[in-house]
Order: structure tokens, then sequence, then C-alpha cells
């Protein structure tokens, strides 16, 4: 894995980001626009939930009969044309993409959005050989030049302010006038798109991700808003799909239906401005398209999730509707997960790709309310596969010996629910008394986590469990 | 063992299935040789007057600019006129799309070229494959007919479609594909185009135009 992981330093990680003034700024329109698109979109197709169930239904199928759409899949894609690769692993992937590269002596390879890439660390390898990859996605391009990684899987610059964009382009583009007006986002558009048009144009292989692959037609799909994925493999000599397995879909019906959900979920549109489905290479009557056309078919880790509690993770579209409604998420953003899929979807990602001892801290991430499930297009129930990764940590005694400890201390209150009542009213009557004045504590012993940022209020009235013993109950007793 | 054994290898494993069972593979090759159709959404089931103005306003939603002409004859002056209004240059480039070179070119001053773009070109035409009135959306097939370079090179791309073609849903272009390139056969690009180029990527802000087209003008010819 050459993009180093601080997904274990996840607690250090979230205290930076809450303390980052710049990040809290770019995070807060996260919510009137994405979550708020999200919705309106929904609201306006009324068979969005059952559409839901739909793509539900066919991810499990497919996943179902893996093998046997992967060889139709395969069949398809050679019969028109294309190369089929099959890489277990980063290192086989990257190396097959390095040798389709050397094999046409690239020096520019253009590149579309893709998270797998991510996952491989494909940029860092193609340099290392002298290769120059350039991302062409603005957001991509605009992590790309700040040395940074996405830190979100459909808009990688969430993190970052206009004016840090408008600085990182100066420092950049430093051919251009210094005097230019950049004070406007569409100026930034307007430079950005002329530069990396010369590297669209030169380009010798362009390399897309794939949001399906479709085994009726050996069809790749790419959802983009930007036209870059199109004009990365449209240009170039050599079109190289990067995939993973389960981004397989049976037909084209089924993509459709999936198709309907994706944009809704991920921006609020009903489509992104383009849908691209690529078979093959360029036919002999055809005037334009890439001469070759390579997929490259990763698994790294993927085929083991099957069968398992974590298979339904498989379903994934990465749409990023759960990375954008959860509370977790918008309150520290991507980077602090530490690898390259963040939020909820990265919190049980993570630790399946890379193994519970490096993202065994992400699924601790969560304040279970719920919102990804409930926003999901292909109902994954993320809240149950964190819990089973938090149920594993614990098991491999991964959690601090202080977490164990009160874990064990609160279990052995809880198996015995008559001392539980005595110990929490007694607990509450004392600092009821202690906080009577003030009404609120500033700091309370072995709480520090929670005062140290806001104060802890002092109960008032009776233990929870003694007001529902005492409330009416409807109907009076059974007769 | 090769990495496409073992991947294999290890779905097998993981299912539990040797992946010679009849009936898993009778179950697969059935979906692919029927396609069922999933939950297609009563937006796009109506009449043709009704697909075409469900097209138009929601190609509109999204940023395109569409008009509507009576006949293909009235097409070249309607593009014309387009251009003048945005200020942009009497310079086309198209494919070799029959009938949109048959259209009466020369009844206006426009400067015709034929071909793919390599990246000059301000405004190319093409004839679209369908329109999808669910979602405003335009489906483009690539070939020397209508070029896929055309629909992403040239700043504002121009796209006519015949009234005809508007169908309901994404169903019914699959349905016409299958007709037009057989069963399982596929252009080597199917382009689905929903308005012009966009982008959220600088400060969340919705800013169009940034790799493809900045304008995207549909012009629909109601009969022909």
């Amino acid at each position: 894995m050459s993009l180093s992981v601080t997904s274990p330093q996840f607690k250090a990680n979230a205290h930076r980001a809450l303390g980052d003034r710049q990040l809290q700024e770019a995070l807060l329109s996260l919510p009137e626009g994405f979550v708020a698109g999200r919705a309106a979109a929904a609201g306006r197709l009324p068979e969005f939930e059952a559409l839901r169930d739909s793509a539900r239904d066919i991810k499990n199928h497919t996943l179902a009969h893996l093998d046997l759409y992967l060889e139709a899949y395969e069949k398809k894609v050679i019969e028109s044309g294309g190369v089929v690769h099959y890489a277990r692993d980063s290192e086989e992937a990257g190396k097959i993409i390095l040798d389709i590269c050397r094999s046409h002596r690239a020096k520019h390879v253009t590149k579309g959005k893709s998270m797998i890439s991510e996952e491989i660390g494909l940029n860092a390898l193609l340099e290392a050989n002298g290769i120059e990859a350039v991302e062409t996605d603005l957001g991509e391009y605009i992590v790309q030049i700040r040395h940074e990684t996405p830190s979100h899987i459909i808009t990688p610059a969430i993190h970052l302010t206009q004016d840090q964009i408008e600085q990182d382009f100066r420092r950049v583009h430093s051919t251009l006038p210094a005097s230019r007006d950049l004070s406007e986002p569409a100026s930034l558009l307007t430079e950005a798109r002329a530069i990396l048009r010369e590297k669209f144009l030169r380009a010798d292989v362009g390399i897309t991700g794939a949001n399906f692959l479709i085994a009726e037609t050996g069809t790749s799909i790419i959802v983009t808003n930007e036209g870059n994925g199109d004009l990365t493999q449209t240009l170039p000599k050599v079109h190289v799909v990067l995939a993973s397995i389960e981004k397989l879909v049976p037909t084209l019906e089924d993509a459709a239906q999936i198709l309907r959900l994706l944009a809704r979920s991920a921006t609020g549109q009903d489509m992104s401005a383009y849908t691209t489905l690529s078979t093959g290479p360029r036919r002999t009557t055809d005037l334009d398209g890439p001469q070759e056309y390579h997929v490259v078919l990763l698994d790294n880790g993927r085929s083991n999730m099957l069968g398992t509690e974590f298979a339904d993770m498989l379903r994934c579209i990465r749409c990023g509707a759960c990375l954008n409604h959860c509370p977790v998420y918008q309150a520290i953003g991507g980077h602090a997960y530490g690898w390259v899929y963040p939020g909820p979807m990265g919190a049980v990602l993570t630790p399946s790709l890379l193994g519970v001892d490096k993202g065994g801290q992400l699924p601790n991430a969560s304040t279970f309310c719920g919102r990804c499930e409930s926003v999901c297009p292909m109902r994954i129930p993320l809240p149950k596969m964190m819990r089973h990764w938090r149920e594993r940590e614990f098991e491999r005694h991964l959690t601090p010996a202080r977490f164990r400890f009160g874990l064990a201390l609160w279990a052995f209150f809880a198996r015995r629910p008559w001392l539980y009542r005595q110990a929490t009213s007694l607990a509450m009557r004392a600092l009821a008394r202690l906080g009577r004045r003030n009404g609120s504590f500033t700091t309370l012993p072995l709480a520090s986590g929670w005062t140290s940022s806001r104060d802890f209020p002092a109960p008032q009235g009776a233990t929870f469990q003694a007001q529902w013993q005492k409330r009416p109950r409807a109907g009076g007793k059974a007769a | 063992m090769s990495a496409r054994a073992e991947i294999l290898a290890n779905i097998h494993r993981a299912l539990g299935v040797s992946g010679q069972e009849l009936p898993r593979r009778r179950g697969v090759e059935d979906r692919l040789e029927h396609a069922p159709k999933g939950l297609i959404p009563e937006r796009g089931q109506r009449d043709p007057d009704g697909l075409r103005a469900l097209f138009r306003a929601e190609a509109e939603r999204v940023g395109a600019s569409v008009t509507e002409v009576a006949t293909s004859k009235d097409v070249p002056r309607e593009i014309a006129d387009h251009l003048r209004r945005h200020n942009l240059p009497a310079e086309l480039r198209m494919g070799e799309d029959a009938w949109l070179k048959a259209l009466p070119w020369h009844t206006t001053n426009l400067d015709v070229s034929t071909g793919p773009s390599a990246g000059q070109d301000l405004v190319s035409v093409a004839h679209a494959f369908a329109g999808v009135a669910e979602s405003g959306t335009l489906a483009m097939v690539s070939g020397k007919d209508n070029p896929t370079t055309l629909n992403f090179l040239p700043d504002a791309h121009i796209v006519v479609l015949r009234a005809q073609d508007i169908l309901g849903d994404y169903e019914r272009v699959w349905q016409r594909l299958r007709t037009a390139f057989g069963k399982g056969l596929m252009p080597r690009c199917l382009n689905f185009i929903t308005g012009p180029s966009r982008t959220r990527d600088i400060a969340q802000k919705l800013l169009v135009g940034v790799h493809g087209p900045r304008k995207l003008h549909i012009v629909i010819v109601r009969e022909d």
C-alpha cells in the first residue's frame, strides 16, 4: 500500500480536524448543499424507495453469482476487442497498468476520478517511474497539486475554501501573470479548464474508474459531471478502466435501476451530466476513440468479504450519501479517517480491506444515529456492520485497557439490575445536590472528555427507570 | 495459479459453490438473455406530446436551452439564429450523419465542416440517437456519423433531436440499441448527456462549463 495509512491515529486526527478553522468553514455548507439536494431529488421521484429495494436485490443477486457474471463480462469484453486483466491486490494492479503505459512508451497519463486508483496508490507509482499522471476531475486536480488525498469520495476538495484554492493556483500556475483576477469561482474554473485542456490533448494513456460493469454487453460505465472522464478516455490512444470486481451488474436494465438512485443520492441530480457507456476500442469505421481498451479487475480483499457479515458492503455504489449525512463526517471531514474511504462506508470498508488492527478505530467514530443507513440507496446496514467491527476489535483486545475496564465495570452493574438501580439513583442524588447551585458542572472527575468542551447538566428529578416505573399505563392492568 | 484463477477460486470458496452448478448457471444465462425490467418510473409514461413537454422541461431544468422547429428544413436557420444570439462564430463541425448533412445548410451563412474534433472547434452539431424524457437526457451514439469528440471538445454543443426519438425511459433506449446493434452488442460509446458540463468542486458552488461544453442547445424537430 503506497498511500500512508493514518487510520490508527484516528482520535488524534479528529482532534486536529475539530481545531482546523478553514476545514470547519469548508464543512459548514454540507447540510444545505448535498443533504437538502438529496432530499429534494428523492422527493421528486415517487418510486425512489421502491427503487432502493430493487437495487439492493440486483446487487445481492449479482454478488451471489459473481463468478459467473465475471466470466460472462470477460467474454463480452474480449468479443468487443478489449483486454481483461485480473489483479489480486494493489501491487499487481499497479504493475499491470505500468506495463501498459510502458508498452506505449507513455510519458503523459490523464486520469478520470477513480477511488480504486487512490486505493492502489497509482499516481505515486506512475510518477516514480517517470510518467506524469494528471488528475483531471477539478477537485482531484486541486487535491493533487496540494499533494493531498481526496477528503470525500465524490467531491474530493470539499475540505478547502475558495481562498485556499486561489492560493494553490497562484503557486502552481506560476507562469501566468500574478496580477490576474482569481477572486471569482468562475475565474478559477476557467484557468483550470485551459490548463487541463492541454493535458487532455497530449496524453498517451487515459485511465478511468468505472461505476458499473455490465455483464450482458461487456460495457463499463462512468458517471461524471465535468466531462473530464470522457476527454480522458476518448482522446488518448489507450483507455484503461480500473475497476473492482463488485462493480458488476447483469444487464443494461439493472444498470438503469441503480443509475436512477446514484446521482439523486450523491448530488441531488436526477442524472449526472454525463453517463458514458464504453464497450471496447475504436471500431473500424470510427473516427475517434481509443485504439486499445483495457480493463483491470481488482480484487484487493473483496472476494474475502463475500459470504461474511460484511458482504452487504459490496453493494456500495460510492455515492457519498452516508458521508454527507453523517454527523461525525460533518464535524471532522474525510482526512481524519486516515485512508481512502471516509465516513460510515469507510468505517466499514477500511477494516475489511486493511485489517481491524489498522482500521479498527474507525467504526468507533459513530453515534449509531442511523442516518447513513436511512439514506443509503443500496440499503446497506452500515451501523450493524460497524457494530460487528467493534465486537471484533473488542474480542481481539485491540481496545484500550481503560475503555475495557469501563465496559467491564458497567457490565458488572448491568447484570445486577437491583444494584444498578441503587447505584444510579445514589449517583444521581449526589450529583443533583453538588450541582444544585449552578445547575451544571464545568468539570467532573472521569468526565473531562465531556466537560472540556461543554458543561455537564446536573441531574434533576428521579432516574429514567424510576420515572418509567411510575408512568401511567395505557389500559391499566391486563385483564 | 493465475490471478484470474485465484480470484475465481476465492469467490467459489466464499460462496460455497464450484461454479459448475447447473441451476446457478441457468439462472444467470436466463437473466442475461431476458434482461428483466425492474421498476420503471411513472413519470416517463405518457403520449408523444407529453414526452416532448417533459423532455423539454427536464432539459431546461438542468441548464440546457431548448427550441422546437416544425420540420427538419428549419434546423439550419434556427442554429444560425442561435449562434448569432449568443455571439458565437458561424462555423460548425459535424460528423457524416446523412440526415444532418442533407439539411439545407446552404440557405444560411454557416460554414460547415465535417469530421471529429481535435479541439479547435467552438461549435459542434450532432444528431441524437434518442432523448429520454424522464430526466431530459440525450443519448448519443459514437461512430463516424456523430463522433464522440464533438460531444465534449467544443465550447457549444448543439444537438438535433427528432420528436419521434424522445422516449420515456432508459429502458426504451436499451430496446432501440438492441434493434440497431443486436442483442448483447453496443456501439463503442453511448453518451447520456443531461445538461452542460458542471462541477461543485470549488467551495460547493455550482459552476457550469468545466471540461465539456459550456453550453448545450437542443433543437427538437417536431415532424420529419
